[in-house]
């Protein structure tokens, strides 16, 4: 899984995934190809934050503020500014770089704990703005039926633009991390101290990181509006963040695809359980408590173990480090 | 919106006697979670889901009891205790067998205990808002400089250092609390002079989950008691142990204090955007201390 990208052997099972994704709309009735939209761009926000989380090492606690940073700027730009809307598409991740620089450039002085807990209450500012700023933002009610482009109003469509887009930032992101730059902060990780000691800026590559992930997740956001045509305050509240990152210790954090099983996971049990009963999330955490127990690396660090492939050689390293900090 | 600022003497001293008054269910809510992250290390997200089970434990009380004053005296008594009770259950069939494993996944755990709890409060109590009243000797208001204030409050603001006093007795002067925070200091070594860890680290969460409990019995008549409660609190909670200093039960009282004042004098100032004002001061906190204003035993 690891050399996938170069070896074409192992370039298979991607290319006959994909093919499958691009096939299901025409055998899968609506509601499951709208459900698979959602479980990408949750998927592609759960990737964005375990960039930081799973190879960076950070407490990014409060992810979802970019992610609602994204969707948000899209959906002002569009509805007040009345911008072209390939503009609008390509401002919004842009905001919520910006965004992730401004809060990372204070939160990167932190470390560990602290670094969360700053990263909560900044976010939380982001969210009161969303929350309480009525004449901007409509606060609590949000905005609704943003117009977009008629070619992707229906869900078909807008299933294959998000799984476009999910599958160019999926190539970017693992050349990312594949990359020097990738290496590096997955050894800032698993020893800042030593990576300090032998020359790197450790603050500089987390917030370059952060930059990177939060993009990500603006994208995420813009992906969002696409398919639900509505923003609403809840997008940027903690709990979103939280649940975000049960995704990537669900699906296994030091693992590249394991937040999109976890995403896969989280976003079919409140569907598919949330239809037969109302307490969905009491089964969640039956679910989770149960994997604590039996699958300490997560779903795919499992898999990835059992079948020996794609085992990550800082795994025994980097479970040490987190145990000190 | 109209913002006409008619700021009078009268409206800040009640302003900032409501801030105290919230500030000390913080304090009692935060001063058990602090004591959980000194001992255990463990941030614990379930604390805000015990806090509300307190809430609708001490309205289930007071309601079997007729709703009157008795009613309410034991429920602030029994809640507490029903909370500790699942408190040590939980800890006992589970987490205890856990504590070898790295931190994040200890907070997945009391996470996916908070997803439990918090259905299992949905399943047994429904979604109705509900509210209970106070007993009579601490309904109305009494006049302090001025501005009326309810007696209730007066109360809270007794209470609070009453629970601080204790707390800080129990640490430091009995042999439980001197070796709960002997533990959170090298847990090695106080296993090594032959003390169970394991039943230490359980006393401290059922201890640490008793407040939780206390402080939603104690919340219950001021405000309505409803599911989601727990996501408020939780949040505020971690936020003021972590600017008073993890672990430390005095910086639970300063993060309180700053928490609870800073949200009462926003209301007064600008109603829109008062949910910001302890985010902001929580920001300038961490930035001008980012390990906390009192010393942390992290």
């Amino acid at each position: 899984m690891q050399n996938s990208a170069l070896n074409v052997k192992g370039l298979w099972p991607s290319l006959l995934t994909l093919v499958l994704l691009i096939l299901f709309p025409i055998i899968l009735p609506q509601f499951y190809v709208y459900i698979l939209a959602v479980i990408f761009v949750t998927a592609l926000l759960a990737m964005s934050l375990n960039l930081l989380v799973g190879f960076g090492g950070l407490f990014q606690f409060h992810h979802a503020a970019f992610y609602g940073v994204g969707a948000y700027t899209f959906a002002l730009t569009v509805t007040k500014a009345g911008w072209p809307i390939w503009l609008c598409f390509l401002v919004s991740p842009f905001a919520a770089a910006l965004a992730g620089f401004l809060i990372g450039w204070f939160c990167v002085r932190l470390t560990s704990l602290y670094f969360g807990m700053l990263q909560i209450s900044l976010g939380s500012l982001l969210w009161a703005i969303a929350f309480r700023w009525y004449s901007l933002t409509k606060g609590d009610d949000g905005i609704h039926s943003i117009p977009i482009p008629g070619f992707i109003t229906s869900k078909t469509s807008a299933y294959y633009f998000i799984l476009f887009f999910f599958v160019i930032c999926l190539v970017v992101m693992y050349r990312i991390y594949k990359s020097p730059f990738g290496v590096t902060l997955q050894a800032i990780r698993d020893n800042p101290a030593r990576c300090s000691a032998v020359g790197i800026n450790v603050r500089r590559h987390q917030l370059t990181a952060i930059v990177i992930a939060t993009f990500f997740a603006g994208v995420a956001g813009v992906l969002f509006v696409i398919l639900e045509q509505s923003v609403f305050p809840d997008l940027l509240f903690w709990v979103l963040s939280l649940e975000i990152f049960i995704m990537c210790l669900l699906g296994g954090w030091f693992t590249f695809t394991g937040p999109i099983l976890g995403a896969a996971i989280t976003v079919s049990l409140r569907t598919f359980v949330g239809i037969y009963t109302e307490y969905w999330t009491l089964i969640l955490g039956v679910i989770l408590i149960l994997l604590i127990f039996f699958l300490p690396e997560g779903v795919m660090g499992f898999f990835a173990q059992k079948f020996g492939r794609g085992r990550n050689k800082s795994t025994a390293p980097a479970r040490e480090q987190h145990a000190e900090s | 919106m109209e913002t006409v600022f008619s700021v009078t003497t009268a409206a800040v001293v009640s302003q900032f006697f409501v801030g105290l008054s919230r500030a000390m269910i913080l304090f009692i809510v935060t001063a058990g979670l602090s004591f959980v992250l000194g001992v255990l290390r463990v941030p614990n997200i379930a604390h805000g889901s015990l806090y509300m089970i307190g809430a609708f434990c001490a309205f289930s009380v007071a309601k079997l009891f007729g709703g009157g004053s008795t009613g309410f005296w034991l429920g602030l008594i029994l809640s507490p205790l029903i909370v500790a009770l699942i408190s040590l259950i939980a800890e006992r069939a589970l987490f205890c067998h856990l504590y070898q494993r790295e931190h994040l996944m200890l907070l997945l755990f009391t996470f996916a205990l908070s997803l439990i709890l918090g259905d299992l409060v949905k399943l047994v109590w429904g979604a109705e808002y509900r509210s209970i009243m106070a007993p009579k000797t601490l309904q109305g208001f009494v006049s302090v400089w001025g501005s009326s204030f309810p007696r209730y409050n007066l109360f809270l603001l007794i209470l609070g250092p009453l629970v601080a006093i204790g707390l800080w007795f129990f640490t430091n002067k009995t042999k439980l609390g001197k070796i709960a925070r002997a533990a959170a200091v090298d847990r090695e070594m106080v296993g090594a002079v032959g003390i169970n860890v394991s039943w230490v680290f359980a006393f401290a969460f059922v201890f640490g989950c008793f407040f939780a409990g206390l402080g939603g019995a104690l919340v219950a008549p001021t405000g309505t008691i409803a599911l989601g409660m727990d996501h408020h609190l939780i949040i505020e909670a971690f936020l003021i142990v972590t600017i008073g200093g993890l672990g430390n039960m005095w910086g639970a009282m300063v993060g309180s204090l700053i928490f609870g004042l800073t949200q009462a004098f926003g209301v007064l100032f600008w109603p829109q955007f008062a949910i910001v004002f302890p985010y902001t001061a929580v920001v300038i906190v961490l930035i001008w201390r980012p390990r906390g204003i009192l010393k942390s035993v992290w």
